[in-house]
């Protein structure tokens, strides 16, 4: 299984990566390659220019302490993420999710950036960089503009990042409240069937801030604004995390597909929000 | 274009085709056919090899992105006649039936025991979700892994 022909580039810096895709219309940046190179070999994508970003990786791959938060270079792998000890203890919720993607091949190749530029449906980072509150910052030829992780996802593979772009790092806010992803996997690929996020801080025996996101089951991720206003400020019990979480799906049509149809994956959902909020309650 | 990747230790410089995936790379034009191709869609693990040190699917990886870098395939584990502990722990425990998944297998578990040493079953099973065996029943598997891991520890192994 070969792609289709394309001329392949590998810039060194991230200004002549965007000259390339100005110049050459028909043009795909490949980061880890985990998404975009199973598509060209199933000729779902034939791009004429391959930017390979393997030589900026000295520039965009890192984990960088700035106080409020934690900056993150685009090319900085799963495997690099999930083994930081500041990323595990400050954003607790990026660590586990990222943990949780394919298998300890795929970890070692895919990025953060990758993933959240491609935004496959059935992604998990994507619910993690909702729930965090993370910021992106993306850079084109006239400059660099940073963008919220709820403008971020726009729908089906369909991101802020525009023609000419490229994502340069996330910022993820340093949290130190209660988190837990909860995910029911694919049992072939691995991708989320359905996966929800929380992140929530104890008041007392009451919940203070809660975000809740669900990944897997829309044409993008989401935050679950319904879940969120049914905990806000409540008394924790696990009977409201249920009937918060029967909010998970407000709004949505879910998708289907042969594995899960609409009502499955919808049940899901709910089930896993869920366990998440007990999740994140026991550990905050 | 021109491409020049280190494989077990050999450079091998060979001009391919832009889109030459990393594992056609190492087995046409390496001539190392140890790594195999089971699915050709990144699931099955057969054609792990170590790029870099890291345990990579090299269906799923340009020949053109390894432009420049090490790679180690099942070919570069022995020493000469001396088989690698996880080997001998793959052919101690039966760790295979046919052996088509198998280099695939002993290139992850020398990524997973580099990174744990001292693996609970759940870990084996965990660290090799990315490697498909339609023999064995992964049984097998996770004991060759924990002889592998026990003898490269420097513990005595107990036997059968
Ligand atoms: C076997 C297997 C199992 C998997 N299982 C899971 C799973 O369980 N959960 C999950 O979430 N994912 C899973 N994935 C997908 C994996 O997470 C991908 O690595 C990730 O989605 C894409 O990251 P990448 O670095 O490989 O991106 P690439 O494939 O290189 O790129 C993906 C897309 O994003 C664009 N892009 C990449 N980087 C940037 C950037 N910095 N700026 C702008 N555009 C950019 C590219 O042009 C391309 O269109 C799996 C993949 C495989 C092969
Ligand atoms: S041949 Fe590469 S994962 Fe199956
Ligand atoms: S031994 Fe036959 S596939 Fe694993």
């Amino acid at each position: 299984m070969y792609p289709a022909k394309f001329t392949y580039h590998a810039p060194w810096s991230v200004e002549e990566a965007i000259t390339l895709m100005n110049e050459n219309e028909d043009s795909k940046l490949i980061a880890g390659g985990h998404s975009l190179l199973p598509t060209m070999k199933m000729r779902l994508a034939t791009p004429a220019h391959l930017i390979d970003m393997k030589n900026l990786r000295s520039l965009l791959s890192y984990i960088h302490d700035k106080g409020d938060h934690i900056a993150i270079g685009s090319l900085t792998t799963y495997h690099q993420i999930e083994s930081s000890s500041l990323v595990k203890q400050a954003a607790a919720i990026l660590a586990q999710t990222v943990s949780e993607v394919g298998d300890m091949q795929v970890r070692n190749m895919g990025t953060l950036g990758g993933s959240i530029a491609h935004a496959d449906p059935a992604g998990d980072p994507p619910a993690a960089i909702l729930a965090s509150n993370a910021t992106m910052v993306i850079q084109s030829s006239g400059g660099e503009r940073t963008v919220a992780a709820s403008d971020f996802f726009q729908g089906f593979f369909e991101t802020a990042v525009g023609a000419g772009e490229i994502l340069k790092e996330i910022r993820v806010p340093k949290f130190s409240g209660g988190s837990s992803y909860q995910k029911f996997k694919h049992p072939a690929s691995g991708y989320a069937v359905a996966g929800v996020a929380v992140c929530l801080t104890k008041n007392g025996g009451n919940i203070g801030g809660v975000s809740v996101s669900v990944t897997g089951v829309s044409d993008g991720a989401y935050r679950a604004n319904g879940v969120e206003a049914a905990l806000t400020g409540q008394a924790f019990s696990e009977a409201l995390a249920a009937s918060a979480a029967a909010h998970a799906i407000d709004g949505i049509d879910a998708l289907e597909d042969p594995f899960a149809d609409a009502a499955y994956r919808g049940q899901l959902a709910k089930t896993l929000a869920k366990r998440a909020i007990i999740a994140a309650w026991n550990n905050a | 274009m021109k491409v020049s990747i280190k494989v077990n230790g050999q450079n091998y410089t060979r001009d391919i085709e832009e889109r030459t995936l990393l594992v056609h790379f190492l087995r046409e034009q390496a001539g190392l056919t140890g790594t195999h191709i089971g699915c050709e869609t990144s699931l099955c693990g057969a054609c792990t090899v170590l790029l870099n040190g890291n345990a990579v699917k090299s269906c799923t990886v340009l020949a053109a992105s390894a432009d420049g870098t090490e790679v180690t395939t099942v070919e570069g584990l022995a020493k000469g006649n001396e088989l690698h502990p996880i080997q001998e722990g793959f052919w101690e425990k039966h760790g295979l039936q046919c052996g088509f998944c198998t280099p695939g297998f002993l290139m992850a578990t020398v990524q997973l025991l580099e990174r744990n040493p001292n693996p609970t079953e759940d870990e084996i099973r965990h660290g090799l979700e990315g490697n498909y065996c339609r023999c064995t029943g992964y049984h097998n598997i996770v004991k060759a892994v924990q002889f592998a891991a026990a003898k490269m520890r420097g513990e005595a192994i107990a036997a059968d």
